[in-house]
């Protein structure tokens, strides 16, 4: 009896305090997303600690400068850094609230992110048919787990990218598809900023060994 | 009217983290900088297959991503309160407990566990190279 009583008035007060916690709704996603973004950190974090104490069991197969192509991956590193400064350019036009220019960096940013794709999909390829595929040695499983990792994260950036352009060209850009376009642009960069890790860590000092 | 009003604070909320175009265009030629000269340094042999490339393009490659945090992702002490730079420098600090904590058991572990004679082989080169480090 008394409960049902006092929930009306529990009722009653509520709204104050939800009035209160209703200031910063962008800022909740944003932070819960860069959270996120520092999670997948630490699994790179895991998958380069397994590359720098494997990377150098070769078990009689080739190595890394064996394998590397270096001019391919400069390639591919110049298309994820172009991609991410188009990434800012779509930032900029949403800034002013244009549609159609904005829609365009974003088809260039993901027709770049196809070409990195393309291009790795292409190295795997290669080294797969000459017999260096994942099961060659340690060396090969943590370098196609790390780098396959990474494409794995772009590829899915792609596909959001392309969902993202639909939701824009059929609803505008309304506050939560902002929202939407802020949180890839996080993890666009973030993408890049693990790439710098890789073409240093894993090609770059691959040769160097 | 509520739900526009929510609207626009929403609107600028979520555009106080995009950068402009001039911290884009300097984060860029920053960072093409910083990756020409490492991908250089490497194929030109300008320091052959030392160490000192090595380290330098490490160097490089740890200011490229700072460049990238400040200029693309607009990483400063004011957004989200300090929230987001607090979890950025505790993932930090577990990274470098997880990368260096590796590395150094590991490569201690190869080198104990190791048979004498496995030393001289090709594939044990580096790791060995690694525990004769000063």
């Amino acid at each position: 009896m008394s409960s049902e009583s006092a929930s009306p008035a529990g009722g009653a007060e509520a709204p104050r305090y939800y009035s209160l916690h209703e200031h910063h709704p962008e800022n909740g996603t944003l932070l819960g997303f860069w959270l996120y973004l520092m999670s997948d950190c630490l699994v790179f974090a895991c998958l380069f600690a397994v590359y720098a104490v494997l990377g150098r069991n070769y078990a009689g197969g080739p190595t890394g400068r064996e394998l590397f192509d270096l001019p391919v991956v400069a390639v591919n590193t110049s298309l994820l850094l172009l991609s991410s400064i188009t990434y800012g350019f779509v930032m900029l036009h949403v800034q002013r609230n244009r549609l159609v220019p904005a829609l365009v960096w974003l088809g260039i940013t993901g027709l770049l992110g196809a070409g990195f794709i393309y291009l790795e999909m292409r190295e795997f390829a290669q080294f797969i048919a000459d017999g260096a595929g994942p099961q060659r040695s340690a060396f090969l499983s943590a370098f196609f787990t790390l780098v396959g990792t990474h494409g794995l994260h772009v590829t899915f950036g792609i596909v959001w990218l392309v969902t993202l352009m639909v939701q824009v060209a059929t609803h505008g850009l309304t506050p939560a598809n902002q929202r939407r376009l802020m949180c890839l642009s996080m993890f666009w960069h973030f993408l890049d900023v693990v790439w710098i890790g890789v073409f240093t860590v894993v090609y770059l000092m691959g040769v160097l060994t | 009217m509520s739900s526009e009003h929510s609207g626009s604070l929403e609107h600028s909320a979520t555009l106080e983290h995009t950068g402009t175009l001039r911290e884009y265009v300097t984060g860029f030629v920053l960072a093409v900088t910083l990756t020409a000269i490492p991908f250089w340094l490497v194929m030109s042999h300008t320091f052959g297959r030392s160490r000192t490339t090595a380290a330098v393009i490490l160097v490089l490659a740890s200011v490229q991503i700072v460049v990238h945090m400040v200029y693309f992702l607009h990483m400063n002490t004011r957004s989200e309160g300090g929230w987001t730079l607090l979890a950025l420098l505790f993932t930090v600090m577990l990274v470098v407990i997880a990368l260096s904590g590796s590395i150094w058991v590991m490569s201690h572990l190869n080198d104990n566990m190791m048979p004498a004679s496995m030393h001289g082989m090709h594939g044990m080169h580096g790791m060995h190279d690694m525990h004769d480090m000063p």
